[in-house]
């Protein structure tokens, strides 16, 4: 059974002029919120928000005097508490003019928000429960990553999107060129990692491990034959035959025969002359603007379509210089699909700042860090539970000394992890619950584990007693005989009396 | 996984390459099938057509081909290196292609052939593997979430009492015959000189050979295939373990692969960064 309380310090920052009037106590004070998620019977999670209310120094309110969010957001962001977990949300009066009409919350690309005061207490406090939900786990992120343990039927089809959480993760990008007598394709992927992959992958290096590699497939088609549509003069990919374009191409993608980790494929189309433009139609008809898809734990695929050649005589093969911007811009926001950070369902009266280059902002990494550390610890008490019970099944496996010590460190390691989240401390959570999940699967599966005799009792018997029954007869016999003999010698003398 | 070796047992490598090549021309690549034969056949001194195993008479079909790959030859498809792939026990310098890397939302097929009796399976004449063993591999399956739905077929004597003792969820299986029933083999050759192929097997072909990657058939019809009439033995499945009505299962989600997809939406707006550059 699991337990796990999670804990997420929160400062909210009244700037002058924003204080609601039916406060409980004068500034500054603390506060907990706690939320029960229950995921079944055994399993529950409760939710800890320790607010500290406080008003703004000097500094801040020189801050919150720029003019615009961002502007603002950037100022406050050397005077915050950026450890990673926390939050921090600053709530400007009604009338402020830093949250454009219409907006009451504005997220910035690190850890804190601006919240727009407004009615009394319980409406601010309605309105800071729904950023912290967007900024830190809601329930159902929550339910996602114990996804296993929720009885059928009750997650939603989302549930089992995301990747689940790994130690490291190979991303590979392949160019898929079906037709070089048409096309000569090049593209600078080095020059692109570098540049715009690399900075994201830094970002996420707390999560994970990653590794990347390209490759350039020739003569790789799709499994699908697009349709012609005259009105549009190009061909379309309707979306019902999208899951069958995959698993052609699957075969001739190769993976890294050393590693284990889970690969994320990223494909890049270049069209034939013959099938070029190529769009992808979603389901309502509509082409596609990004001209790609993706699907969960698996990875993406964009079509790059090649212009025409001005003149028909153009010598073929055409020179294609790719766009990488435009295509490691699509590329990473598969990326942040695939991970499961979204930006879709956050409600319409909120704006989300740009993370920029770095592809994801530092809440977003908070987001992915709570998902994973919980789902951390679910797996390791899964299965040492379950290697519990298999030793207790079978009695003769051996343990050997190394798989004690992995279970024992694993164990040790997840005790911290839960007392790290009840503290609020979501680094050193994440990180005991990594080396936890770690030790955990090595334990589980040495390959020393393995139970193969089963011996029935009637295979015992029928393979033992022709073996010894043979034997054990005239043995017996002669042990009797023996018996007899001594218990006649030992009468003998008395008779002899 | 053909679990004999040996020429007189050509129909079981017969059967399992058959299947192997339904199963990748319903689009499962190689890095996602673990294939374990004795692969004894195709250059056998015996074979009087070198390099090539056929499944049917009329030897239109060369089921050995040109792109098997055989993950677990010859004397490495044992119960143990079974059961391993199953558990994932597996020494650490095992390479990719012979793992089984599935999470909790593969869905697995697992198809067996060979000689079996009542409670267990015969690997390469040296050893068994009997249904506890089985079903105990499949619990720890479970219990590491290996896998999402499981179908289980096998074309042995008495191929039921296999999953008898299966007791994890998500468990669907199949058997050619039933305790007590011995399953026959379809036609012999008389030019290769043995028989070529198992009657329930070759039913399940002819069956698989009309689905194509879109089509929504579904288990039920899979039951239907071979009846006594046809197969001689009593073909068997067994669902109660399984959570959605097989009516609702296609056969796609086991012997094909259709993913998921998703349209990509969002898009990320990134900096060109370097001066000089053009930014959309």
């Amino acid at each position: 059974p699991v337990q796990v309380q999670l804990v997420v310090p929160m400062a909210v920052v009244f700037a002058p002029g924003s204080v609601p009037g039916d406060l409980p106590r004068p500034l500054p004070f603390r506060d907990v919120q706690e939320m029960e998620i229950s995921v079944n019977l055994r399993t529950s999670v409760t939710s800890r928000y320790e607010m500290r209310y406080r008003s703004t120094t000097a500094h801040e309110e020189a801050a919150l005097a720029a003019a615009t969010a961002r502007e603002a957001d950037a100022a406050l962001y050397p005077l915050q508490d950026t450890t990673l977990g926390s939050l921090t949300m600053y709530v400007v009066p009604e009338t402020s003019s830093l949250l454009p009409q219409g907006i009451n919350v504005y997220v910035g690309k690190h850890r804190s928000a601006l919240v727009r005061a407004g009615g009394g207490l319980a409406a601010l406090q309605a309105r800071l429960r729904e950023v912290t939900q967007v900024m830190s786990f809601t329930a159902s992120s929550i339910a996602a990553a114990l996804s296993d343990r929720v009885p059928n039927g009750q997650l939603g089809p989302d549930a089992r999107r995301n990747l689940k959480s790994s130690l490291g993760y190979e991303i590979t990008f392949s160019l898929l060129n079906p037709d070089p007598k048409s096309h000569t394709v090049d593209w600078d992927i080095e020059g692109a990692v570098n540049r715009f992959v690399k900075p994201v992958l830094d970002k996420l290096s707390l999560v994970a491990n990653f590794s990347v590699d390209s490759q350039i497939l020739y003569y790789a088609v799709l499994g699908v034959t697009p349709r012609y549509d005259k009105e549009s003069s190009s061909f379309l990919l309707s979306a019902h035959s999208l899951p069958h374009v995959i698993n052609p191409v699957e075969a001739r993608l190769g993976s890294s025969a050393a590693s284990l980790y889970p690969v994320l494929n990223f494909l890049l189309y270049v069209p034939e002359r013959s099938h070029s433009p190529l769009y992808i139609q979603d389901k309502d008809g509509a082409p596609v603007s990004t001209n790609a898809f993706h699907s969960p734990r698996w990875g993406g695929i964009m079509v790059y379509n090649v212009e025409a050649p001005a003149s028909p005589q153009a010598s073929l093969p055409l020179h294609v210089d790719v766009d990488m911007a435009r295509v490691m811009e699509v590329f990473l926001a598969q990326l942040r699909l695939l991970f499961g950070l979204s930006r879709e369902e956050v409600p319409p009266t909120f704006l989300l700042e740009n993370p920029g280059n770095e592809g994801l902002a530092d809440w977003e990494l908070d987001h992915l860090l709570w998902a994973h550390t919980v789902e951390n610890i679910a797996t390791v008490s899964t299965t040492l539970t379950s290697l519990a019970q298999l030793l207790d099944k079978i009695g003769n496996i051996v343990i050997k000394d190394d798989v004690a010590s992995e279970v024992y460190r694993a164990v040790a390691s997840v005790q911290s992890a839960v007392t790290e989240l009840s503290l609020g401390h979501l680094l050193a959570a994440f990180q005991a619950s990594k080396e936890a999940v770690t030790c955990s699967e090595r334990a589980f599966f040495d390959p020393s584990l393995l139970h193969l005799l089963y011996f029935p009792d009637d295979q015992k018997f029928a393979i033992y007693i022709p073996l010894f029954l043979p034997m054990a007869v005239p043995i017996l016999l002669s042990l009797a005989k023996i018996v007899r003999e001594t218990r006649l010698r030992k009468k003998e003398p008395t008779k002899m009396d | 996984v053909c679990t004999s070796r040996f020429w007189f047992n050509y129909r079981h490598v017969a059967n399992t390459l058959s299947v192997y090549r339904s199963v990748k021309r319903l689009g499962i690549p190689d890095s996602h099938i673990v294939l374990m034969l004795a692969d004894d056949m195709a250059c056998n001194p015996r074979n009087p057509k070198p390099a090539t195993v056929f499944s049917h008479k009329n030897m239109e079909l060369n089921v050995y081909g040109d792109d098997v790959e055989v993950d677990y030859r010859s004397y490495e498809v044992t119960v143990e290196n079974f059961l391993r792939v199953l558990t994932g026990r597996i020494p650490p310098s095992t390479p990719r292609s012979k793992r089984l890397l599935s999470d909790d939302r593969s869905n697995i097929l697992i198809y067996m052939t060979g000689h079996g009796g009542n409670g267990f399976l015969k690997f390469q004449d040296s050893e068994e593997i009997t249904n506890v063993e089985l079903a105990d591999a499949f619990e720890q399956m479970w219990q590491k979430r290996r896998y999402n739905e499981l179908l289980f077929i096998i074309d042995t004597c008495q191929g039921a009492s296999m999953y008898e003792r299966f007791y994890s969820p998500n468990i669907m299986a199949l058997a050619s015959s039933q305790v007590g029933e011995d399953s026959l083999s379809h036609q012999p050759d008389l030019g290769i000189g043995v028989h070529l192929m198992d009657r329930y097997t070759f039913y399940v072909l002819e069956f698989l050979e009309e689905i194509h990657p879109a089509s929504q058939t579904n288990m039920n019809d899979l039951f239907q295939v071979c009846p006594k009439s046809l197969c001689v033995s009593t073909p068997g499945h067994r669902t109660d373990l399984f959570q959605r009505d097989p009516q609702n299962v296609l056969i796609t989600d086991f012997f094909g692969s259709v993913r998921k997809v998703e349209i990509t939406a969002e898009t990320l707006s990134l900096d060109r960064g370097v001066p000089g550059l053009q930014s959309k």
